[in-house]
């Protein structure tokens, strides 16, 4: 186990790259402390992919460094980086069977054949799968093949840090549910730095103490699934987590508040005026509007039922927005008044979260 | 009726696919065919479609026996997982392309293709080929091919799966209203409850090769008529403990004792109590009954929602609450569930309805 | 059940198959049959001889010198063709325009008609002004493929080799590619070698297309004619005479019907149990 630094990194897979477009990621610096759980979260396309890779050593970057705890294995191929991974699509050994499966890392490493047997028994165990270490691997659902995936990484006791890349895609949804909470189980008991690659949110945040959210190559957040949630840096955080995201809204400056659709929004903490060639915007999650008797007037457009919840789509002044109502909640017939929580609304300038002074 | 299953079965090589069925799809109107890998979802479509001829019983589309009908001669759509479209043609000739085998001219085809673009948001990438594509876009040139076709039947399988959550939470949206004005009979096959609940329209449940429950979509999510149906209807799984009814009340595991004024009419017998994680509460509001209490095993965090995973006597539950709650495993949660939020099963695993 | 009845008149459209089959097939097949068991002396004259013939190729020298050569031929081709196709195979590249010229390359022996095929390595070969003969000769060997045996069945294999390898190579190259890259990633960072890779990843991915790939050079080999033939004519003597060859010999050169038809059916048979058994063979490790 160790801690992962990586420091200036860029890579582009072009032999010349001209432009900052031409770079799949550009500029990365971040420290991943020793035995978290992170997710790199973003649609396709943002560079986790390239990220992972960079790290598992498949790939060599075009500038940076990245580090293990503090030696440098910027140059070191993949077998020599001492990491585990779990790809999208199960992995087995097909002609093997499930110990020998489990066990094959350990018998390339020369481990004495005893300790090689306690390990996998062990791990076994852990995964729930005691009952089938004689069984051939070939045989096995998606999630069980997907386990020995993991398996492999867990006999080892070398592991720096142990990867996933979308492993739960050919996943059953309720199957889902429990791989994932045993991976967390798994997690606290071995306590390896893990780190999840995926475009599903709650995969992400479920699983992460701390989730980098990364767009176009970039990250654009660092921070815990309540921080990603309640205090998005970038519009593009907020409209990509939750589901629906936030509503993010146009909206003017005016003396010292924000306006929308000529109504005042009350905001908490003393906001200095942005930069008027700026463009502005409103963002509150579907979460902290509330229904009230006087306010913002809205018209309803639609209400979906998703059964726990619904979601009221209504229109203020030609925007449409999310409103989230749970189940007791009684949804008038086709307008209403909203009330805008001032502790969960937040003004953006040109994407950016703006943030009142002396706050962080 | 727009399509019906008489008597429909469908067995490879001894093996049962489809388990008899009778079913009858509302016409027009979207449905939704809900139930894990494997339940049947793709088999039952590709008997729909006449790709495949049913073991047993016939398919009849429009009040007409279509059973022994190629697909070809059927007006149909279809889409898939995968992203189907001619890799050698543009967008436009993707979309024009069932209109071309209908032989229509030039100056006819072009105003419905560039319509249905512009609905799917393609108007832009006309002249790409569709490897110069993102997944979101392919999929919609796809749904495009099926939407111009002006289809009686539309079969969607999966058609979101592989495309990022994002993506499929914009798609989600669009397509029960692309399809909604065509009056074509729209089936859409997944495997997450959620999707279906977006979707509305009506649901068919399946398990193992059988249609558990047709009805509309909030209907059946509310009152599923037996347990397999609630159980393919529920994300996160639903929780579910074991009773027994005798003269004084309910029985349980861990000398549980209650009452369930809702249910407190049902003759002596085993039953099954299901509630969905969300109406399991880990604060009291006063008028739940059910008190129980859980050991946590892992608490899972959202941001704004938390999954309390907890083990009570040999069952795995979870609790889906609002706001972020850690808990570390091992920690003892009182537990609260209003009866009028239960399902309550016989022992045939039917619904026993609450008498209010 | 009415739909049964729809379902099943289906079956008459095989009919237009079941009569070409049995044109091209069937009656052919039956005619060397009939042949097998009957004596003819020309002008439509047939004497029921049973099983004669039969008995008397199963007894015959020759058949069995020919029946050996064919197997020897056929486990020598099979022994260098397999591993020398999944070699070339493995160092094929992966991607880029090497694998177009790759790809080409291999399939051009594939296009030569046989006998071009016979006739190109005849004069290839031909000790006197042939470019492989004259070297071999010129390095020191006394190379003759017309008159020694040994380097009669060297030619004829090295022929078949470079004619057939191809097939097995791109057969190969099929399964390979449609091995995932995690595969190879996931390996790497368990530590295999090379060899394992090729061992628990590569080989049991590529078992399918190998399988059709021995079996296609099984029944091929079995059934070689035209290239020998052209080459050697089945000489020296009759070193090189394979079961086809010495088919036509009976057949066509001595005109004795009856013996080349119980040959016919003895070889077919012998190729169809050996496609049998290493059929069951293979698939029957493939399901355990």
């Amino acid at each position: 186990m160790s801690s992962i630094t990586l420091k200036s990194l860029r890579h582009s897979y072009l032999q010349n790259p001209q432009s900052e477009e031409d770079y799949a990621l550009r500029k990365i610096d971040l420290t991943w402390r020793d035995g978290g759980a992170f997710a790199l979260l973003g649609p396709s396309g943002c560079g986790k992919t390239t990220l992972l890779n960079l790290i598992s050593g498949l790939l060599k970057p075009s500038e940076g460094q990245i580090l293990f705890d503090d030696s440098d294995v910027t140059s070191l191929p993949p077998d020599q980086r001492n990491i585990a991974q779990v790809f999208q699509f199960p992995v087995v050994y097909d002609t093997m069977t499930v110990y020998d499966n489990l066990a094959f890392p350990l018998r390339n490493r020369k481990l004495p054949e005893a300790e090689l047997d306690e390990r996998v028994q062990r791990v076994a165990k852990m995964l729930s799968m005691q009952n089938q270490l004689k069984h051939r691997a070939s045989g096995l659902t998606a999630a069980d093949k997907q386990k020995i995936s993991l398996g492999r990484g867990l006999v080892r006791s070398d592991v720096n840090v142990m990867m996933f890349d979308e492993p739960l895609t050919v996943i059953d949804p309720h199957l889902k549910w429990e791989l994932r909470s045993q991976l967390m189980r798994l997690h606290q008991q071995v306590g390896f730095t893990m780190i999840y690659v995926t475009h599903d949110q709650t995969e992400a945040l479920t699983f992460a103490d701390e989730v980098v959210v990364m767009y176009e190559g970039q990250i654009v957040q660092i921070g815990t699934p309540e921080e990603l949630f309640l205090k998005p840096r970038h519009t593009f955080v907020g409209h990509f987590i939750g589901s629906p995201g936030m509503n993010i809204l146009p909206c003017d400056w005016n003396d010292g508040g924000a306006v929308f659709a000529g109504h005042q929004i009350s905001l908490n903490g003393n906001l200095s005026n942005p930069a008027s060639t700026s463009k502005l915007q409103l963002g509150i999650r579907p979460e902290f509007i509330r229904l009230a008797s006087e306010g913002i007037p809205a018209r309803i457009q639609r209400v979906d039922d998703v059964g726990r919840y619904r979601i009221i789509k209504a229109e203020v002044g030609g925007t449409s927005l999310n409103i989230y109502a749970n189940e007791e909640v009684e949804i008038p017939s086709d307008s209403l008044h909203l009330d805008f929580d001032p502790d969960h609304t937040h003004v953006y300038c040109d994407g950016w979260i703006h943030e009142a002074k002396g706050q962080s | 009726m727009s399509l019906d299953f008489r008597e429909l079965s469908k067995q490879v090589y001894g093996e049962v696919h489809i388990a008899q069925t009778d079913l009858s799809l509302n016409p027009g109107v979207f449905n939704v065919l809900l139930g894990p890998t494997l339940s049947g979802k793709t088999s039952l479509m590709r008997l729909m479609a006449g790709l495949d001829q049913p073991s047993t019983g016939s398919v009849w589309f429009k009040g007409q026996n279509v059973t022994g009908i190629p697909v070809q001669r059927r007006n149909l759509a279809m889409v898939y997982q995968q992203f189907i479209n001619f890799p050698n043609m543009s967008v436009f000739e993707n979309i024009a392309s069932p209109l071309r085998i209908q032989k229509l001219s030039e100056t006819q085809l072009r105003p419905r293709v560039e319509k249905v673009a512009e609905l799917l948001k393609l108007t832009p990438y006309m002249q790409r080929k569709p490897s110069e594509l993102s997944g979101g876009q392919q999929q919609r040139t796809a749904l495009a091919r099926a939407l111009v076709k002006g289809a009686d039947l539309v079969l969607l399988d999966e058609p979101l799966v592989n495309l990022d959550y994002k993506l499929r939470e914009e798609l989600r949206e669009e397509l029960p209203r692309l399809f909604a004005d065509t009056g074509a009979t729209v089936v859409y096959a997944t495997t997450e409850p959620h999707e279906a609940l977006l979707m509305g329209g009506y649901t068919a449940t399946m398990r193992e090769g059988r249609v558990t429950q047709y009805g509309p979509t909030h209907e059946v999510f509310r009152k599923p008529h037996d347990l397999a149906t609630a159980k393919a209807f529920s994300d996160p799984p639903l929780n579910t403990l074991n009773l027994k009814r005798t003269e004084k009340g309910f029985e349980g595991e861990q000398g549980l004792s209650l009452q369930l004024p809702p249910f407190q009419n049902v003759p002596v017998g085993e039953y099954t109590l299901g509630f969905r994680p969300h109406h399991l509460q880990i604060q009291s509001n006063g008028k739940e009954i059910l008190e129980l209490s859980g050991e946590v095993t892992v608490t899972e965090i959202t941001g704004s929602e938390s999954f309390i995973h907890l083990r009570w006597a040999e069952h795995d539950w979870v609790a889906h609450t609002r706001g972020v709650m850690h808990f570390p495993p091992g920690k003892k949660l009182e537990l609260y569930v209003s009866p009028s939020k239960c399902l309550l099963f016989d022992d045939q695993e039917q619904l026993v309805l609450a008498q209010v | 059940m009415i739909n049964k009845t729809i379902n099943q008149k289906a079956w008459f459209m095989v009919l237009p198959v079941l009569a070409l089959v049995a044109f091209n097939a069937i009656i052919p097949l039956m005619t060397v049959v009939n042949y097998s068991v009957q004596e003819t002396f020309g002008d439509n004259l047939f004497f029921w001889e049973g099983l004669k013939w039969f008995e008397e190729v199963m007894r015959s020298e020759r058949f069995h010198d020919a029946l050996g050569r064919q197997l020897l031929f056929t486990l020598l081709i099979l022994l260098i063709e397999v591993p020398l196709g999944v070699g070339i195979a493995l160092t094929m590249p992966r991607q880029g325009i090497g694998v177009t010229i790759c790809l080409v390359l291999m399939a051009l022996p594939l296009l030569i008609p046989w006998n071009v095929v016979g006739a190109m390595w005849n004069i290839f070969a031909l000790p006197d002004i042939g470019l492989l003969g004259k070297m071999l000769n010129g390095v020191g060997f006394d190379y003759n493929f017309t008159q020694n045996t040994f380097w009669a069945w060297a030619t004829v294999v090295a022929m078949d080799v470079w004619h057939w390898t191809s097939l097995v190579v791109l057969l190969c190259y099929a399964g390979l590619r449609s091995i995932p890259d995690a595969y190879y990633q996931a390996s790497k960072i368990d530590g295999a070698t090379s060899w394992q890779v090729f061992r628990y990843i590569q080989l049991p991915k590529m078992k399918r297309v190998l399988t059709i790939a021995l079996l296609l050079r099984l029944m091929d080999s079995f059934m070689i004619y035209t290239e020998p033939f052209v080459l050697t004519g089945g000489g020296p003597g009759n070193s090189t005479t394979f079961l086809s060859i010495d088919l036509v010999k009976v057949a066509l050169g001595q005109f004795d019907l009856g013996p080349a038809a119980a040959m016919s059916i003895i070889y077919f048979l012998v190729v169809l149990l050996l496609c049998w058994v290493l059929y069951t063979l293979m698939m029957r490790n493939e399901t355990n």
